[in-house]
C-alpha cells in the first residue's frame, strides 16, 4: 500500500513539474525581450494547491479512511434505490411528471429558460443515443440534424409563411432525409472512421449554412421566425376560433416538455423492441448479427434516420423559441457537447442520459461567473471521466441484469 | 496558364504544411490506432510558441543582427515545446486508456483538444496574435508569377523535415523499433523494445512536425489564433486517410493532394466552399477505397 502511494506521489510531482515547464513559455516570455516568473509561479501555485486538495481527498478515500463519512451516504442511497425499486414505477414517474409540470410556476423566467434548454437537449441526446448508444455508431455531427430541422422551419416560415404545425413534421422529414444522406455512404465504415466522416458531414452542413446566402442569409442568420400559433376557441357570438401566438416562455416549456416526454417514450419503446435488439446486436458484433439474419444495412440506416428525426423536431422547436437561427448555434463543439452528455450519463441508459444533460446544462449555468473557464473545465472533466469512470454515471441496465444472472 | 502555375506553387506550399500535420496523425494511428484529436492543438500551440519566441528575439534586438539564428532557434524551441507537451498528454490522457474501449480514448482525446485550445485562449488571449511582419517580404519574380521567399523557405523546410523523418523511420534502429511496435506490440516487447517509450517518441515526433507546420502557417498568414488547430487538423486527418492511414509516404502524398485540391478548388470552383473539398475527398476515399492510396490491406475491424 505504502509503495503504491509512493509511486502515485512521484507521478503527481512529475506531472506538476511538467505543468510548470509547460506554463512558463506561455506566460513568462514577453515580446519586449524580458522574462518574468512571478505570474507563472502564481498561476502554478493556484493549480498546485487545488489539485493537491483533490489528490489528498482521493488518496484518503481510496485507502478507506473516509468510511465513517461515506458509509451512511452509501447506505441511505442503497435504501432509497431499494425503496424506488419496490415501489410501483408509476408512483415515481407521476411524481416526476407533476414536478416537471409545476416547475415553471414555482420558479422564475431564467430557470424556465434553462429548463427548456435541458428538454431540447434531452431530445437531441436521446436521438444520439439511438445512433451511438444502441447501434454503436459514433456520430460527431449530430448537431447538423438539429440545424437542418431549425433551418427548415425558419426558411419555410420566413420565406413562404408556412406555420409551425405544418413545418414541424417537415422539419423531422428533412432531418430524416439528411440522416439518410449521411447514413447511406457511411454505413460501410466503423468506429473511428465513422466518427471522422460524420464530423466532416457536420462541418459541411455548417459551411453550407454559412455560405448559401440566397437561402440561409449566411452568417447573419434568419431573423423574425414566427412562434407557435394555436387555434383557441372564443365564446363570443357563438363559437369561433382565433389564432393565439405563443409568446410566454412557460407555454414553450410545456411544448418542450411534451416533445421530450414523447421522445423518451418513443426511445424507450425502440430500446425494448425488435429494432432495439437488432441494433444492440449490431453494436456488439456486426458480422455475427448479420449471420443471425439481422439486416444490418437497413437497421443502421433506420437508426441514423430515427436519431436525425428526433434532432429535427427539437430543432424546429428551437427555431420557434429563439425566433432566430444562425450557423453559430450548430458548431462542432455543440456536437461534442451532445456526445459528452450521452457518454457522461452512460452510453446506453436513458435515465443516465437525462442526468448527463441536466449536469452539462445546469452546472455551467450555476458557475456562470467562471464563464471563461467553462470549456477548460469541460475538457478536463471529459478526460477525468474517461480515466476513472469510462462507462458513465449510470451504467446500462440490461448489462447489469446479465451480470447478476451469471 | 500563369495563374495556374501560381496556384500550383500555392498548392504545394499549403500541401506541404498539411503533410507535416498529417504525419503526426498517421504515425500515432499506426502505433496505437487512435485518432489523436488533440493533434490540431499541438499545431496551434506550435504557432503560438513560435510567435512568442520570435517576438521575444525581436524585443531583444537579435532579429536584425542574427535573423537566421533567431528563426532556427524559434523553430527548434517550438518543436521541442510541442514534443514535451505531447509526451505529457500521452502519459496523462491516453496511456491509462490503452486497454479500455476505443471510444474512451477517442473521447479523452476530444477532451484534451478542448482543454488545450481553451488553455491557449486563457493564457494568450482571444484575439489573433500577429507574427512579426517584416520577415520575408518580397520574392522571386518570373514575369507574372511570384514565388515568395517565405514559400521557398516553407517548401525547403518541409522537404528537409520529410527527408529527415524518412531517414529516421526507415534507416535507423529507432525507426525500426517504431515500425516493429506499429506492427505488433507484444512481439516487439519480446525482443526488448520498450513500447511505452516508442509510443511517447512517436507522439513527440508527430507533435514536433505539427509545431513546425504551426510556425509556417503563422508566418504565411501573418497571425495565429487559439482555435486555428481544428480545421487544418481535420483536413490533415483527411490527408492521412487519403494516403492510407499508418503509412508515412502516403500521408505526405495525401497532404500534397489535399493542399492542391483546396487551392485549385478555391481558385476555380468556389472560394467560399474551399473547406468542403477536403471532407468530400475524405468521404469519397473512405467510400470507394478505405485503405487509401498507399494503404496496405487492413483488417475488417478498422474500417
Amino acid at each position: 500500500m505504502i509503495q503504491e502511494f509512493k509511486k502515485i506521489w512521484k507521478q503527481y510531482a512529475i506531472a506538476m513539474l511538467w505543468l510548470l515547464g509547460l506554463l512558463w513559455p506561455l506566460l513568462g516570455i514577453h515580446p519586449d525581450g524580458t522574462l518574468s516568473f512571478k505570474q507563472t509561479i502564481t498561476v502554478w501555485l493556484y493549480i498546485l494547491s487545488g489539485t493537491f486538495i483533490c489528490f489528498i481527498i482521493y488518496i484518503i478515500n481510496s485507502s478507506g479512511n473516509f468510511k465513517f463519512f461515506t458509509k451512511p451516504i452509501v447506505n441511505t442511497s442503497q435504501k432509497l434505490s431499494e425503496m424506488v425499486q419496490n415501489m410501483p414505477s408509476w408512483i415515481w414517474k407521476s411524481a416526476l411528471l407533476i414536478g416537471a409540470v409545476i416547475y415553471p410556476i414555482l420558479t422564475g423566467r431564467y430557470p424556465t429558460d434553462v429548463a427548456i434548454n435541458v428538454l431540447l437537449y434531452i431530445c437531441l441526446g436521446l436521438g444520439l443515443y439511438v445512433v451511438a448508444g444502441l447501434a454503436g455508431m459514433l456520430d460527431l455531427g449530430h448537431i447538423a440534424f438539429y440545424g437542418v430541422g431549425a433551418y427548415t422551419y425558419a426558411i419555410l416560415n420566413v420565406k413562404y409563411g408556412v406555420g409551425f404545425w405544418v413545418c414541424f413534421p417537415l422539419a423531422g422529414l428533412s432531418a430524416c432525409i439528411a440522416g439518410c444522406i449521411v447514413g447511406y455512404p457511411t454505413l460501410r465504415m466503423r468506429g473511428d472512421y465513422l466518427a471522422i466522416v460524420t464530423l466532416g458531414f457536420g462541418e459541411i452542413v455548417r459551411i453550407i449554412l454559412n455560405n448559401w446566402m440566397s437561402l440561409t442569409n449566411g452568417p447573419n442568420g434568419i431573423l423574425g421566425v414566427k412562434t407557435i400559433g394555436i387555434l383557441r376557441p372564443v365564446m363570443e357570438n357563438g363559437l369561433t376560433f382565433e389564432i393565439f401566438w405563443v409568446k410566454k416562455l412557460e407555454i414553450f416549456y410545456y411544448f418542450a416538455l411534451v416533445l421530450a416526454i414523447l421522445t423518451i417514450i418513443a426511445v424507450t419503446r425502440i430500446n425494448f423492441s425488435r429494432i432495439g435488439r437488432a441494433l444492440e446486436a449490431i453494436r456488439e458484433d456486426e458480422t455475427a448479427a448479420e449471420l443471425m439474419g439481422v439486416n444490418t444495412f437497413y437497421y443502421k440506416l433506420l437508426a441514423y434516420a430515427m436519431g436525425a428525426v428526433f434532432a429535427g423536431f427539437a430543432g424546429a422547436l428551437f427555431a420557434a423559441r429563439m425566433k432566430f437561427v444562425s450557423p453559430e448555434s450548430f458548431t462542432f463543439l455543440e456536437s461534442v457537447m451532445v456526445l459528452s452528455m450521452v457518454v457522461l450519463g452512460g452510453m446506453s441508459s436513458i435515465p443516465g442520459i437525462i442526468l448527463g444533460v441536466i449536469a452539462l446544462i445546469v452546472l455551467p449555468e450555476v458557475f456562470r461567473e467562471l464563464e471563461s473557464y467553462r470549456m477548460l473545465v469541460f475538457g478536463l472533466t471529459m478526460i477525468i471521466m474517461m480515466l476513472f469512470r469510462p462507462s458513465g454515471l449510470i451504467a446500462a441496465k440490461r448489462k447489469k441484469m446479465m451480470e447478476n444472472k451469471s | 496558364m500563369d495563374s495556374f502555375i501560381q496556384q500550383l506553387i500555392n498548392g504545394i506550399t499549403l500541401g506541404g504544411i498539411y503533410a507535416l500535420i498529417a504525419l503526426g496523425y498517421t504515425m500515432v494511428y499506426g502505433v496505437i490506432q487512435l485518432i489523436n484529436f488533440a493533434h490540431g492543438e499541438f499545431f496551434a500551440a506550435g504557432g503560438y510558441v513560435g510567435v512568442i519566441f520570435l517576438s521575444f528575439f525581436t524585443g531583444l534586438g537579435y532579429m536584425e543582427t542574427h535573423p537566421i539564428f533567431c528563426l532556427t532557434a524559434s523553430f527548434a524551441l517550438a518543436m521541442m515545446y510541442c514534443a514535451y507537451l505531447a509526451i505529457g498528454v500521452e502519459k496523462i490522457a491516453y496511456k491509462p486508456l490503452r486497454k479500455e474501449a476505443r471510444l474512451a480514448a477517442l473521447l479523452s482525446a476530444l477532451g484534451v483538444s478542448i482543454f488545450l485550445s481553451n488553455g491557449l485562449m486563457l493564457t494568450q488571449g482571444v484575439y489573433d496574435k500577429a507574427y512579426p511582419s517584416e520577415l520575408f517580404q518580397g520574392g522571386f519574380n518570373f514575369g507574372i508569377i511570384t514565388i515568395g521567399y517565405l514559400q521557398v523557405l516553407i517548401v525547403c523546410l518541409t522537404g528537409a523535415l520529410l527527408v529527415a523523418l524518412n531517414l529516421l523511420v526507415f534507416k535507423t534502429k529507432i525507426g525500426m523499433a517504431m515500425r516493429a511496435t506499429a506492427q505488433d506490440k507484444t512481439m516487439s516487447a519480446l525482443v526488448a523494445i520498450g513500447s511505452n517509450n516508442i509510443i511517447s517518441l512517436t507522439f513527440a515526433i508527430g507533435a514536433g512536425l505539427a509545431a513546425a507546420a504551426g510556425i509556417m502557417v503563422g508566418l504565411y498568414y501573418g497571425s495565429v489564433r487559439y482555435d486555428m488547430g481544428f480545421l487544418p487538423g481535420i483536413k490533415a486527418f483527411s490527408a492521412a486517410v487519403l494516403g492510407g492511414i499508418g503509412n508515412i509516404t502516403g500521408a505526405m502524398l495525401g497532404g500534397l493532394i489535399i493542399g492542391m485540391v483546396e487551392i485549385f478548388g478555391a481558385g476555380y470552383i468556389s472560394g467560399e466552399y474551399k473547406d468542403v473539398f477536403a471532407f468530400i475527398i475524405l468521404i469519397g476515399v473512405l467510400y470507394f477505397k478505405p485503405t487509401g492510396i498507399m494503404g496496405e490491406n487492413i483488417d475488417d475491424t478498422r474500417v
